[in-house]
């Protein structure tokens, strides 16, 4: 009795098997179309991967990647450190954490704004202009920057001298240099991220609002109660989204905007491998690749760390 | 909104708050167009009167000495001319490769389709790092090419992702099983049923493609080295973030005899020149950009259904 059924089973489980490949076998062209895609994400973004190795090698020009010899973690022991290592970290911190709490309920509260706008004219006219910045290139972007706060001939330093104040060296300071960089972003970014809080908005149910007004509800109340929590969910998915990124902090804007004067803020991780790395005369991969591996592994703890915990208290999470 | 407002009567509160309302939408729209405006006005005046700071809103003086000046100037075409380039092809490939894998992606009959998506949304949270991917494009002898730059972003994995979800939410089973039914090969289904289907998300990532191709900017810094290969974001960074004196020589000696007269100052040509490259640069994308919103709007949409 126990061996026949134990048979069927077996045999249940091989049919189950044959139908699996049969499948697979009826749709190769899928698995055809897939390959190239595959193989380049494979070799592209893997290869890399796999690559970062380096950071445990002292990269020897001649050997190549393979062939240098390994060090453990003297690259990383080398960064930690290093004199530049607890300013590197805290100009990364720091401006990405004001970029976050300035910039993140910014287009939140513009989208309600924009959401309750009751001239359907205006409120197209609004998010077409404010949309626009986003599409202008970074280099594009940090020109106008200097064109406008450059001090003497910027219309902004002009303007304020004008009014008998005393000019702000927004370009060559290094206090100025976090908000100029933070505030510059609000202006270009604050209205291409309120598409998707709009999105949400639309998305919550009229009739919750039709109810609490009949309950004699104001306005202010019914966002609060009723639209806040309706977008909530996508707030902390892109919060989440966020926090993988803090180490990731703008680097071709900031990369652009340094100089003598702004690099005591201004120098962050990203920038600081890329001057090690790469720019430098006498680049240092291994060291450089280090501190990008040591940047990399950071995110991705706290972004899977930030899910986890967001999945535990909001029962909102990305995967 | 409008319509339930009506319903009811507002309170108010309801009133001010609608005051309120416009006034902050009105000075968030006057701050974010003044500094365009400015950057236009100042691109048609007198290079004198926009140093001196006499222009606030309107062109001084108008004159297209900055336009002619760009327009002499080769490096501008060379770097014009590339990236258009770079945007064409590398948009050509972005979109081939993209739909090869967002389409099996999308049938829920690819078995590993998990596995396959896996390995695309894993890039998203962690990457080699900057030197490693270096390296390998180094090794790969790809290193001042312009190939390098149709290559090194070939895949957007954020662009697969709303792709996969726009078809699955399109194309339903019952499509591919009558296709079946009548003997349609999946390539077949591929170009008879998917693409045919799919003009409104290719007109999306086309647009977000595109526009990436066209600012990009660092692959470029690292990548190439030959002046003729660099594309116009290069070439703008030369001009409007490092003010390269010799750069400014070159200007200097590509204009007429009165021409240098009129600007003898250095600072002022550069002035000039440097807001009329900004308009020229940023022209081709902003003067479609009106017409194409919505496809960058549906883009944002389709992407937080997923999330």
């Amino acid at each position: 009795m126990a061996t026949e059924m134990q048979a069927q089973q077996v045999a249940q489980i091989g049919r189950r098997q044959r139908i699996r490949w049969t499948k697979i076998a009826v749709n190769w062209e899928l698995y055809l179309l897939a390959l190239l895609p595959v193989a380049w994400i494979i070799i592209f973004r893997y290869i890399p991967m796999y690559g970062a190795q380096i950071a445990f090698r002292r990269f020897v020009a001649g050997a190549g990647i393979w062939g240098s010899q390994w060090v453990g973690f003297a690259n990383f022991m080398r960064f930690f450190r290093s004199y530049n290592f607890g300013n590197v970290m805290w100009n990364t911190l720091s401006l990405s954490f004001y970029q976050l709490l300035a910039g993140f309920p910014i287009p939140i509260i513009l989208a309600i704004f924009i959401h309750y706008c009751p001239n359907t004219a205006f409120k197209k006219t609004v998010q077409m202009v404010t949309y626009a910045p986003h599409f202008i290139s970074v280099v594009v972007i940090v020109g106008i920057i200097f064109k406008l706060l450059a001090t003497r001939t910027g219309i902004v330093n002009i303007a304020i001298s004008n009014l008998g104040f005393e000019e702000v060296n927004f370009l060559g300071s290094f206090r100025a240099f976090p908000h100029v960089y933070v505030w510059t972003g609000i202006w270009q970014n604050m209205g291409y991220g309120t598409i998707i809080y709009l999105a949400a908005l639309s998305g919550v149910d009229p009739e919750l609002h039709d109810s609490a007004k009949a309950d004699g509800a104001h306005i202010l109340q019914r966002i609060w109660h009723i639209d806040i929590p309706g977008i909530a969910p996508t707030v902390i998915i892109l919060l989440i989204l966020r926090t993988g990124y803090l180490l990731e902090i703008g680097f071709e804007k900031v990369l652009l905007m340094q100089n003598g004067l702004n690099i005591r803020t201004a120098e962050v991780i990203n920038t600081y491998v890329y001057k090690i790395g790469l720019a430098s005369s006498n680049p240092s991969f291994s060291y450089a690749a280090a501190i990008g591996l040591f940047k990399s592994v950071v995110s991705f703890i706290l972004i899977v760390a930030v899910n986890r915990i967001s999945r535990r208290v909001s029962e909102t999470s990305l995967w | 909104m409008a319509r339930t407002r009506s319903a009811i009567k507002d309170t108010g509160l309801d009133k001010a708050f609608y005051i309120v309302d416009y006034i902050l939408l009105g000075l968030v729209f006057l701050a974010v167009i003044y500094p365009l405006i400015y950057i236009v006005s100042s691109s048609f005046s007198d290079a004198e009167a926009v140093i001196q700071g006499r222009v606030w809103l309107l062109p001084i003086r108008p004159t297209l000495d900055g336009y002619r000046a760009v327009f002499e100037y080769n490096d501008v075409w060379l770097g014009y001319g590339n990236t258009v380039f770079y945007t064409l092809a590398g948009t050509f490939v972005n979109i081939v490769l993209t739909l090869m894998v967002a389409y099996p992606l999308s049938r829920k009959d690819f078995i590993g389709r998990n596995a396959i998506m896996f390995l695309f949304t894993f890039t998203m949270i962690f990457n080699g790092g900057l030197i490693p991917t270096y390296l390998l494009i180094r090794d790969l002898g790809l290193i001042d090419t312009r190939m390098v730059m149709i290559l090194h972003a070939a895949i957007g994995v954020w662009n697969v992702i709303i792709t996969r979800t726009y078809l699955q939410a399109t194309i339903p089973q019952e499509l591919y099983d009558s296709a079946k039914v009548d003997g349609a090969s999946n390539t077949r289904v591929l170009f008879s049923i998917v693409i045919p289907l799919s003009g409104p998300i290719i007109a999306v990532i086309t647009l977000f493609y595109a526009v990436n191709h066209w600012n990009s900017f660092f692959p470029a810094l690292i990548y190439l080295r030959s002046r003729e290969l660099r594309p116009l974001q290069i070439v703008l960074r030369e001009i409007l973030v490092e003010n390269s004196p010799r750069m400014m020589d070159e200007m200097m000696a590509s204009l007429s005899e009165d021409q240098l007269e009129r600007m003898t100052e250095r600072q002022y040509l550069q002035a000039l020149l440097q807001y009329s490259l900004i308009i020229v640069a940023t022209l081709p994308v902003l003067a479609i950009y009106p017409f194409v919103q919505k496809y960058f709007v549906r883009g944002v949409m389709i992407g937080a259904i997923k999330g």
